[in-house]
This record gives C-alpha cells, sequence and structure tokens, in this order.
C-alpha cells in the first residue's frame, strides 16, 4: 500500500481519537454558560473551579485514593501468582497444564454478569461487601486469565540455558524462579502489571455492585454516579473525568510499546 | 503423580485456588440459583424450588427476548465496524512515514480511556440542548434539535457510535500485529510482477491477514457482548427498553430488584450464548497454544 497521503491518514485517524476526548477535557475549564453557549465556545476561559468543586464538594481525592489502593494491589498480587502459575505453564510438560491454560482462556471470556450474583454471596458470606479486601480478592480473579495468559507467553521467549545451570547448581525450581526467570522476564512483569492496574483501575461492573459506600468506591463508581439529577454538572463531571484519565495517558504515551506488546502478544481482553 | 507433577501443581495452586472460588463455583452457583424462586424483597417467600420454571417465563419475557435482539444488533454492527475501521487505522500505522509514532501513540488514547468516563464524553456530545452532536447536524437551528438518549430510534445507535469510538483502536493493534507478520518480499515479488496497490492488498494481504481479522472479530464480539458501563451511564437501559442489552437486565433483575432466581436464569443464558462464542474463539487461538504445550 504505497498511494496515500500521510498528513491526511494523521488528521483523520489522531483527529477521531483525540478530539472528542480534547472536547470533554476542555469543557471541564468552562463557565457553566460557556458550556451551555451555541454555537459552541472552543476555547475554555480556564476556570478552576469545576476542579475545585470536583476535590472539595464531591469527594474527588477519595475516590482517588481508593482506586489507587484497588488497583495497585491488585496488580501486585495479581502479577505475583501469575507468575507462580505461569513458570509452570511455560516450563513443565505435563498434560493437564495446558487444559489449565485453556480453561483460563475460557473464563476470561466469561460475562460478568455469568458469575456476578455468586460473587456477591460469597463477599456477603465473608462479611466483604465495602472493603477493600473483598473488590480486591474479585479483581485479583478476574485478572488473572489475562496476567497468566501473557506471562506465560514472556516466560516462554526467555532462554532455557541459564535457569537450567542454576538447576544443575542446585537450586529449587522456586529458587530459579525468583533469582533467574524474574529478573530476565522484567519487562514482561512490568507489561502484565500496567495492564492489569488499568483494567483494575478502570473497571466498573463489580465496583458497582460490591462497593455501595461512597467511603470505598472507586473513581469509576463515583464518575458513573455523579450526583446531579435535573441539571448536569457537566463542568465537574469533566474534571473529575480528566483527573481519572490523565494518570492513564501518561501511562499509555510512556510505556506505548509495552503495551502494544502485551495487548498483542497476550490479548485475551479488551 | 510424578515429582515433576506436583511441584507443577505447587506453582499453579494459588491461582487455581482463586479460579475455582471466584469464576468456576459462581457460575455452578449460578446455575443452582435459576431452578429456584428466591426474591429478596419478598423474603417470606423463602426460597422455594421451581425447576425450570424461570427458563419458561424467560422465554416468554417480552422484554428479554427483546433485550436479545438489542444485544444481537449491538455485537453485530460494533464489532464489524470496528473491525472495518480497525483494518483502515492498522494499515495506515504498518505504512513508513515521519510522525508515525505519534500516531500509534494517540490511537491508543480511546482505549486506555475508563470507560465510565468516555460514556460520560459521549453523553454530553449527544445532550439535546446544547450538546456537539446537535450542532454539527443543525447549527444554530435549535428548534431541530434531537435528543438521541431519550429517543428509541436513535439510544442504540448514540450507544454503538460510542463503543466504536473507544474500541476501534483496539481491533487495529490486534490487526496490525497480523499486518508485522505479512514479508515484504511479497510486495517486492508482485510489484516487479507488475500488481496494482488493490491487486497486492486483495491477493496478498487479505488472505494472509484472515486470521488476524478474525481474532479481531472474536475479541470483539466476546467484548461486545458484555457491553454494560455504556448503557448504565448513558441510558439506563432505556428510553422504553430500546438499549436494555443483556448484561445490564440481568443486573436490573438480579441488584435492582433482588430477583435472584429469575436473575441467574438470565445469567445462565448470558453464559451459553457467550461458551458458543468461545468455544469458535478456542478452537481459533488454542490450536496454536496447544502446538506448543509444554517447553517448545
Amino acid at each position: 500500500m504505497k498511494k496515500f497521503s500521510p498528513v491526511l491518514a494523521t488528521v483523520v485517524i489522531g483527529g477521531f481519537s483525540l478530539l472528542p476526548f480534547l472536547w470533554f477535557i476542555l469543557t471541564s475549564w468552562k463557565t457553566a454558560n460557556e458550556i451551555t453557549a451555541i454555537p459552541p465556545q472552543i476555547i475554555p476561559s480556564f476556570h478552576w473551579d469545576a476542579y475545585r468543586a470536583a476535590l472539595q464538594e464531591h469527594g474527588l481525592l477519595k475516590y482517588m485514593w481508593n482506586s489507587a489502593i484497588v488497583a495497585g494491589a491488585t496488580m501486585l498480587i495479581s502479577v505475583a501468582i501469575a507468575s507462580l502459575a505461569a513458570y509452570a505453564l511455560a516450563r513443565f510438560k505435563q498434560r493437564w497444564l495446558g487444559v489449565y491454560l485453556m480453561l483460563l482462556l475460557g473464563i476470561s471470556m466469561f460475562p460478568q454478569i455469568a458469575i456476578a450474583g455468586p460473587v456477591w454471596r460469597i463477599l456477603n458470606y465473608l462479611g466483604w461487601l465495602n472493603t477493600y479486601q473483598g473488590i480486591i480478592a474479585a479483581y485479583i480473579s478476574l485478572s488473572l486469565p489475562f496476567a497468566i495468559w501473557v506471562l506465560t507467553t514472556f516466560f516462554k521467549e526467555l532462554p532455557y540455558e541459564i535457569e537450567e545451570a542454576a538447576l544443575i547448581d542446585g537450586c529449587t525450581q522456586l529458587q530459579a524462579l525468583l533469582k533467574v526467570v524474574l529478573p530476565l522476564a522484567a519487562p514482561g512483569l512490568f507489561t502484565a502489571a500496567i495492564l492489569v492496574f488499568i483494567h483494575a483501575w478502570n473497571e466498573f461492573f463489580f465496583a458497582l455492585i460490591i462497593l455501595t459506600y461512597p467511603a470505598v468506591q472507586t473513581l469509576p463508581v463515583g464518575i458513573a454516579l455523579f450526583p446531579g439529577e435535573y441539571t448536569m454538572p457537566w463542568g465537574e463531571i469533566a474534571a473529575a473525568s480528566a483527573i481519572a484519565t490523565i494518570p492513564l495517558i501518561f501511562l499509555t504515551l510512556l510505556f506505548q510499546r509495552r503495551i502494544v506488546q502485551g495487548l498483542s502478544a497476550g490479548a485475551v481482553k479488551g | 503423580m510424578s515429582r515433576d507433577g506436583r511441584s507443577a501443581l505447587l506453582f499453579v495452586l494459588p491461582s487455581l485456588v482463586l479460579v475455582i472460588i471466584f469464576s468456576l463455583y459462581p457460575v455452578i452457583e449460578s446455575f443452582r440459583l435459576s431452578l429456584y424462586r428466591l426474591i429478596l424483597t419478598l423474603p417470606w417467600l423463602g426460597q422455594k424450588f421451581v425447576g425450570w420454571e424461570n427458563y419458561g417465563d424467560l422465554f416468554t419475557d417480552p422484554v428479554a427476548l427483546r433485550s436479545l435482539v438489542t444485544t444481537v444488533v449491538f455485537v453485530a454492527v460494533t464489532a464489524s465496524f470496528e473491525v472495518a475501521l480497525g483494518l483502515g487505522m492498522a494499515l495506515v500505522l504498518n505504512a513508513a512515514f515521519r510522525g508515525r509514532g505519534l500516531l500509534r501513540a494517540l490511537v491508543l488514547i480511546p482505549w486506555a480511556v475508563p470507560t465510565v468516563v468516555s460514556s460520560q464524553m459521549w453523553r454530553f456530545i449527544f445532550n439535546d440542548r446544547y450538546g456537539l452532536f446537535n450542532y454539527f447536524l443543525f447549527g444554530e437551528q435549535t428548534y431541530r434539535y434531537l435528543a438521541p438518549l431519550a429517543d428509541p430510534e436513535l439510544a442504540l445507535m448514540s450507544i454503538m457510535v460510542a463503543d466504536i469510538w473507544k474500541t476501534s483502536s483496539f481491533a487495529a493493534l490486534i490487526i496490525l500485529a497480523g499486518l508485522q507478520t505479512i514479508p515484504g518480499e511479497l510486495y517486492e515479488a508482485a510489484g516487479v510482477d507488475g500488481a496494482s496497490t488493490w491487486q497486492m492488498f486483495r491477493h496478498i494481504t487479505l488472505p494472509l491477514l484472515r486470521p488476524a481479522l478474525l481474532l479481531a472479530l472474536l475479541f470483539r464480539t466476546i467484548d461486545a457482548f458484555r457491553v454494560f458501563d455504556l448503557v448504565f451511564v448513558m441510558t439506563q437501559g432505556g428510553p422504553a427498553d430500546a438499549t436494555n442489552v443483556l448484561q445490564f437486565y440481568g443486573y436490573k433483575k438480579s441488584f435492582a430488584e433482588g430477583m435472584i432466581g429469575y436473575g441467574s436464569t438470565i445469567s445462565v443464558v448470558v453464559f451459553l450464548l457467550a461458551v458458543i462464542f468461545s468455544v469458535f474463539y478456542i478452537r481459533l487461538l488454542g490450536a496454536r497454544v496447544l502446538e506448543r504445550t509444554g517447553r517448545a
């Protein structure tokens, strides 16, 4: 494919990807009159009132704190558990391990509603509704199939020789994993960690049913349930959205290559 | 069990336990509950075994049948648009030009935005009094402005637009990975033989890209099937159930109305439909995995 105009393609695809979101972010710096103006006012007057209101009146900092704890803990625990499983899947020659990988692939495609009721009942039974450990436990299980899949792909690509030498020198398999495989697979671990973090940061369905107290709710729940029945406080919603999204945009732009690699190597999930 | 088998089991065990508790057991429990009448708002009825009665009710429930149709339309339209747009984007992103790195980063933005945020964003754009959508269609003739999210004819379309914006780039990434595996020599040879750009696309790119296109289509199908966030934020399933997709209907029955038995029945049916897709998907992707099971 040679005859095409790069400039035109960049403008069309870049505009499609960026402009709707940029429009929403610009809204966060507008006054109420600028938001409802016809014809639309593109350049805002850069008021920060919406950010102040979102942070002070709507407790956005608390939602961010909850999201950071939940996504952070999910990322660490999930990658640790997934590394163990992925090591076995990449290195041991047991027939049932192939079956297990298939099972994980199948589970990653479950619609959330198929398991939501019983998951809610389990957490209720444990007294873990409206707790960090409740939502984190659910998120770890949800992210494991994806994390295991990505890490298995990465571990398989590592040369076996160094590890073999370590095993011959008397290392246990666990030591070989911790001291040889994980340092070598650091880029893969990092990729899996970012993707699990982004997924947990953005997840809404389980957060909605498990976290019903505002004190423990995460950012997506806070933004979805933003109060305002008759007049929508669009400036404040846009400000909250900007605060929730900017960290992700930075992560994405910074680690673009790794994210693309992880998604296409082990793409189990959107 | 061999020594290797035992150590493998130990490594896999933590993940296996969590997967059993939070994924496998819940599916079985959903099935069990679907055979009961259990309504949280009517606790005095208790938990009564009713056999397949809930399933009978489901297949004669006009809202459920409409919901199934709505979901199928949503999945078919969004998945095909996303793969078509994704193919276009991937072809551009695969070409060599100045600024390609920047463009590859830009297309990831919709993917990185939380779905809840993009839902609020599109709700704002589709606003009936000052939304950009109306301004593009009717300019300053505000008397002609539409209320897409309150109009049964337009609400589903609006949600589909929001989904296509958010996930086309994911399809593009999968297809791009496929494009990168096509050897450049094929195009050079075809060029020597005097093939046109279209002929190269038609006879080299498309056939070799088939697996990647199919994979992107399946990913998007399975993911579109569980659409929820967009519907929750933009329309709450309305107006008049026009956007009441299966996952939202199941949520409403189980969690808003407390109809655990009936809600579980919806869960089971949604699960079975997803299994059908998944079988296709596992056969497609699984074959590749089985080829390299163990240490290849």
